[in-house]
């Protein structure tokens, strides 16, 4: 595979790479009248033919999405997910931060293409650049004509606000966002009904996290078949992986899907501190599957991922030596979830509390044979059996964990 | 009642308007701005102007980990516990660290009222841990001498 100019992450370490006369200045909103002068129908036929799966965990294909938008709905909404809160993941903040306008020309394209007049930003409310951010960047393209009335002199109308989170992780949820969005605790809702067919206000909504609408103006510039040229089989396309823990050049490397994990380890990321071996690895975010050092050399797509036993997630790397204590791992990422957990399904809301509980004193080396068990025990119950998938999140890591290490685990019980 | 059943009409309230509905997030952070937390009083307000009833305003901000509705301090330090600041040698490191200095422990307000110390989830700064936020500004890559710097600026602040 020959090698890739960034596309992603070409403007992000410019001078003022985040003003709209910097983008523009190196080819931004291009795509935007090329897309302008073209059938939205042909547009979703590009989309769906360039392989490009959803950036923000679940990996739904993108085009099959917009499709599924009734033509016909007088009335319809596109909501842009900025929630990035999965555990190893900083790839949104810095696209929102360095160059929102990659984002925003996909969106413009996107609620072109299904027809939608009104757009929804959704970001997280700690994330107070990136609020600035969106906002300057929105009403500078209102004020080159990129928003509002008759965009282009195309006669398409598009307008987008900006609304702030205030500290939910469950409000990544597609569902859960859009009561967030409608001013509601976040709670997420049955589906279906999808959010295609009633999503905000009952309309028809297409929700989409904001790496996946970066990548909008470079299928519709270069076309689908540039884009399904990078990859795999099942897939396509350049992804951005934030890598952490324990590597000597912690970031975001943008790298086409396929790419071996212990390449972007090690010739992306520097490799491990102090020339440590690697003991585990979460490849996705910190609800996938932990690997062990042995699946090192999967490469990082969706289907290969699977094969291993975990996923793609949201492409958050969390790298961790040979010295890390993984029952301390197990026990924080419960504890985010079971902080994140929006109460209303019992598995994950009591279910969570007990299971920390079993780690709490596991980790303090209080815990006995029966923690372990009972650990066990609820996490295969509440595997699947969530309303929503955070539930099984929360389970991933314990449940990975018990099976890699459990000798670690059973090395903290009291009197062993 | 449903709250998604938007366009009935409950007995014996106004037609809910859900565009209005959809306001509260953003008014809750103006209302909130005023004291640093949400009084009854301000709750009240947002209520009132959004056709909300009070407990309905609570039960939203309770949701949302920034809505407050105790009094904090006046600089609020959030210190990230998530996995990476772990990992790097931050989390409960720097939690420890930063009470020392303040004599408090998370949850807790210096007794002059100017700090408010807590540990908060992710904020996606897993590449540039450790991290903490103090108010509305994030800070990244903490050492002990970064952290020293930051709390002796925010000290010398009236």
């Amino acid at each position: 595979m020959a090698e890739q100019q960034p596309v992603l992450l070409a403007n992000v370490h410019r001078p003022d790479s985040e003003k709209i006369a910097t983008y523009v200045r190196h080819g931004g909103y291009t795509a935007l009248r090329k897309a302008l002068k073209t059938d939205p129908e042909e547009i979703i036929a590009e989309v769906k033919a360039s392989g490009l799966k959803g950036r923000g965990g679940a990996g739904f294909p993108t085009g099959t999405k917009w499709d599924f938008m009734p033509k016909d709905a007088p009335v319809k909404y596109l909501a842009v997910n900025t929630d990035e809160g999965e555990p190893g993941t900083f790839k949104d903040r810095l696209i929102v931060e360095r160059d929102p306008h990659s984002i925003l020309e996909g969106v413009i394209i996107s609620a072109y293409a299904i027809g939608a007049h009104r757009a929804f930003v959704y970001i997280r409310g700690e994330f107070f650049l990136g609020v600035k951010r969106w906002i300057k960047a929105i009403s500078d393209a209102y004020q080159h004509g990129f928003l509002g009335r008759d965009i282009l002199g195309s006669g398409f109308d598009l307008d987008v606000s900006v609304h702030r989170g205030a500290g939910a992780y469950i409000c990544g949820e597609e569902t859960a966002m859009i009561e967030s969005l409608e001013g509601k605790r976040g709670v997420p809702r049955a589906k279906p009904p999808y959010p295609a067919q009633s999503g905000m206000w009952s309309k028809p909504t297409l929700v989409q996290n904001v790496e996946t609408l970066a990548n909008i103006p470079h299928i519709v510039l270069r076309g689908a078949k540039w884009h399904s040229g990078i990859g795999t089989k099942e897939s396509k396309g350049v992804k951005i992986f934030c890598v952490s823990g324990h590597v000597n050049r912690p970031g975001n490397f943008e790298l086409p899907l396929g790419t071996r994990l212990k390449d972007i380890i090690f010739e992306h990321a520097g490799g491990v501190r102090m020339g440590r071996a690697v003991k585990a690895i979460i490849p996705g975010g910190a609800s996938t599957p932990i690997i062990g050092a042995d699946r090192i050399s999967t490469p990082m797509a969706f289907e290969t991922l699977k094969a291993a036993g975990t996923a793609l997630g949201t492409g958050a790397v969390i790298v961790m030596d040979e010295t890390t204590d993984m029952v301390e791992v197990v026990r924080r990422t419960t504890r985010f979830f079971v902080h994140e957990s929006c109460g209303n399904c019992l598995p994950c809301r009591v279910g969570g509390k007990r299971m920390l509980e079993h780690l709490e004193r596991l980790a303090a080396g209080t815990g006995t044979a029966r923690d372990i068990e009972n650990l066990e025990y609820l996490a295969r119950g509440i595997y699947g059996q969530t309303f929503c998938p955070m539930g099984t999140g929360m389970v991933e890591p314990i449940l990975s964990g018990l099976r890699l290490f459990r000798d670690e685990f059973e090395g903290k019980v009291k009197s062993n | 009642m449903d709250s998604r059943n938007v366009s009935g009409k409950p007995e014996g309230t106004a037609i809910i308007d859900p565009a209005k509905r959809s306001m509260l997030l953003a008014a809750l952070y103006v209302a909130q701005e005023q004291n640093g937390y949400l009084t009854r009083d301000a709750v009240h307000q947002v209520a009132k102007r959004l056709g909300l009833t009070d407990s309905e305003v609570y039960s939203t901000a309770s949701f949302y980990t920034l809505f407050r509705t105790e009094p904090v301090g006046h600089h609020v330090i959030q210190v990230c516990e998530g996995l990476s600041c772990y990992l790097n040698e931050g989390a409960e490191r720097v939690v420890d660290y930063v009470g020392a200095k303040l004599g408090i422990r998370p949850g807790e307000t210096t007794s002059d009222g100017r700090f408010t110390l807590e540990t908060v989830q992710c904020l996606a700064s897993c590449g540039t841990a450790p991290a903490m936020r103090v108010n509305d500004q994030l800070y990244e890559n903490l050492s002990p001498a970064s952290i020293d710097d930051i709390l002796e600026r925010l000290m010398g602040e009236v």
